[in-house]
């Protein structure tokens, strides 16, 4: 190897190095936490799950994946058996295979909404933020709005005026959901603007964009994360609840939710057997559960761990 | 004089939210054809029937800022359309279905914010000791929770396995033939208020009995963000010149708790009661669907499946007045006791 490349190499190393560092202590104190491992292999085996989904559940329309097999016409529920591990729900649907494809749709719910809603938060925010007078007043005023109406009841009416599908669900959570987003952007540039790092960097002529990409937005990172690790789980229990009401997915579809509003009618079992249709709305109920469980999990031992006002205590 | 200034300040802040809530529904409004919008106009079904002169009194056609003027001014009115689900003018049906959406929270609030702030203060208080592990995973459990499997899941035990021991429904079959008939005067029209005034013990018993689920449901998934506020404001306000000075007195570590640290500590919890209305009013709907109690929330919840326009953006309206007002009135209670507010 020439010097050169040796130089560069090693000029290379030194700017990783603290960033190495800090990631090998966040990684160390992960392990550390017990709370937060469970939800790392929660999250881990849901992964699993949905990247295996066409083996572990080999699909009979393979044009269509989503659409859950149906095997009979008859609406009383079937219980658990070899063909069918975990029963079929009314309309006699495969729960196992419903379950199993549904979690593919619930990451795909959860990274698509917090995807977007953390990319339009950013820049809204920074523009807020950065920028201050006028157009700071104006979107902060447009998030005030937004957040003065309930989630779940202004997702309701935009998914009523979208039309019912898992697609208009998931814009209506992106429009519900980027004002949190923009204010914590916001908050978090208003308070490093006036540091004397920020200006230093303007001294040496980096772009207003410079700055707010490579100086603020890192600062900035780990809430943000935080808060994206909980809104995958929050996001991915609202779209349930649109599509148990009725709202999101189309009948048949892979989806958790829909799948508990099919057993809405089967909650109480015939004259002497109560609890005969249980599994219809347990198992889909337990999938979202721990679903959501392990973001909340991941999300809150990120609060601890990789807040850098918290971590080194 | 100052406490003056800061009222007024904080009035005129509700006007830009309200504008912008009006834009917010108007916006959603006109993603719908004018022969859609027209329900959002009438106040009585027949008008419905011819839809071309209602889209013509109304200038449904007209251009959008004159569309919007337009529309505010019927809202100003108190004419928010007609409910095709209600089967009622909105703001009829809103009324219709207020009194059980009220005694459901009526019931549930005060177990939420009780049942938080004790949670959180022995979790702060007992940090980590087995105490404040269990409460911390009561929290995160209660907060991953898909409310509407939780109220199936009681439901199928109460309901279904104990037959029949807490039933879904506001009311009995025979309770509510007594409360539609004649001899039962409706003072308030929510069912357990009105059997305590009429002296129906009956009444008021079999009126809880339909409470106790939708109650639990709404406590359980709710009471965990009172929760995590309470523990990590107890803690912070543990830590705290004034709990030292306190224990150095030597007050006993209950006063100090009692009377120093918990007073303190439920300032933020105060705080955030707007989101809490919010976040019940969300939960109000998916518990009203499932226990087919005819409430506010049940009533949205068939109005949005059923494309009944009035009734949804009716929703999105009384829900952002419930939080702004709520706000306002969290806002001001906070400067009348904490000088530093309203002085600042």
């Amino acid at each position: 190897m020439s010097p050169e490349l040796l130089q560069k190499k090693e000029k290379i190393r030194k700017r990783l190095e603290p960033r190495i560092k800090e990631l090998k202590f966040s990684l160390s104190r992960i392990k550390k936490s017990p709370l937060s491992m469970v939800g790392l292999c929660i999250i881990l085996f849901f992964a699993i799950i949905a990247l295996l989904a066409p083996v572990i559940a080999p699909p009979k329309y393979p044009y269509d994946p989503y659409r859950i097999p149906r095997y009979g016409y008859s609406a009383t529920p079937k219980p658990p058996s070899w063909e069918h591990p975990f029963g079929t729900t009314e309309g006699q649907y495969d729960i196992f295979y419903g379950v199993i494809w549904g979690t593919r749709t619930a990451f795909r719910i959860g990274f698509m909404v917090v995807g977007s809603i953390m990319v339009i938060g950013i820049i809204l925010g920074s523009l807020s933020g950065y920028y201050g007078g006028i157009i700071d007043e104006i979107i902060m005023r447009i998030v005030d709005t937004f957040m003065s109406i309930p989630t779940l009841i202004l997702a309701m009416a935009l998914v009523t005026a979208l039309g019912h599908s898992l697609d208009k669900v998931m814009i209506a959570l992106i429009i519900v959901g980027w004002p949190s987003y923009a204010r914590l952007i916001r908050g978090d540039i208003l308070s490093v603007r006036e540091e004397t790092y920020i200006e230093a960097a303007r001294a040496t002529g980096v772009s207003d964009f410079g700055i707010i990409f490579k100086h603020i937005l890192p600062n900035a990172i780990y809430p943000l994360l935080i808060m994206a690790s909980l809104d995958i789980g929050a996001m991915v229990l609202t779209a349930a609840a649109l599509s148990f009401l009725g709202l999101g997915a189309p009948i048949g579809y892979a989806d958790w939710g829909q799948m508990i509003s099919f057993a809405r009618n089967w909650i109480i079992g015939p004259p002497g057997k109560p609890l005969a249709y249980w599994y219809t709305v347990t198992i889909p109920g337990i999938f979202i559960l721990l679903f959501v469980l392990g973001w909340n999990l991941l999300g809150d031992a990120f609060r601890d761990i990789l807040d850098p006002k918290l971590r080194r205590k | 004089m100052k406490m003056t200034n800061y009222i007024i300040r904080r009035l005129l802040l509700i006007i830009p939210v309200l504008i912008g809530v009006s834009i917010i529904i108007f916006i959603i409004l006109s993603l719908f054809s004018p022969e859609q919008r027209a329900a959002v106009f009438v106040t009585d079904v027949k008008q419905l029937r011819n839809i071309q002169s209602v889209i013509k009194k109304h200038g449904l056609d007209a251009p959008i800022y004159v569309q919007y003027f337009r529309w505010i001014v019927e809202v100003l009115h108190g004419n928010l359309g007609w409910s095709k689900t209600a089967e009622r003018p909105v703001l009829d049906a809103f009324f219709y279905f207020l009194p059980n959406t009220i005694e459901l929270g009526l019931f549930s609030a005060p177990l939420i914010i009780l049942i938080g702030i004790y949670l959180g203060e022995t979790s702060a208080v007992y940090r980590d000791k087995p105490i404040d592990h269990l409460s911390r995973i009561f929290a995160i459990v209660g907060w991953s929770l898909p409310s509407f499997w939780l109220g199936l899941m009681l439901l199928m035990i109460f309901y279904g396995y104990f037959s029949g021991l807490l039933p879904p429904e506001a009311l009995g079959v025979q309770a509510s033939l007594v409360v539609k008939s004649g001899n039962f005067v409706r003072f308030t029209r929510i069912n357990t208020i009105d059997a305590l005034l009429n002296r129906r013990w009956w009444i008021f018993l079999d009126a809880l009995r339909h409470l106790i689920l939708p109650v639990i449901t709404l406590t359980i998934i709710d009471c965990a963000m009172v929760m995590r506020i309470m523990r990590s404001s107890m803690l912070e306000a543990m830590g705290k010149g004034y709990i030292i000075t306190a224990r150095a007195k030597g007050a006993d570590e209950r006063t100090v708790i009692k009377k120093h640290a918990r007073r303190n500590a439920m300032i933020p919890v105060v705080t955030v009661s707007g989101y809490l209305f919010a976040m019940l009013m969300s939960g109000v709907v998916i518990t009203e669907t499932i226990f087919d109690r005819k409430g506010l929330g049940w009533w949205w919840a068939r109005a949005a499946i059923q494309l009944d326009i009035p009734a949804v953006l009716g929703a999105v309206l009384f829900n952002g007045i419930l939080f702004v007002l709520t706000n306002l009135i969290v806002d001001l209670l906070y400067a009348y006791f904490d000088p530093r507010v309203r002085l600042g």
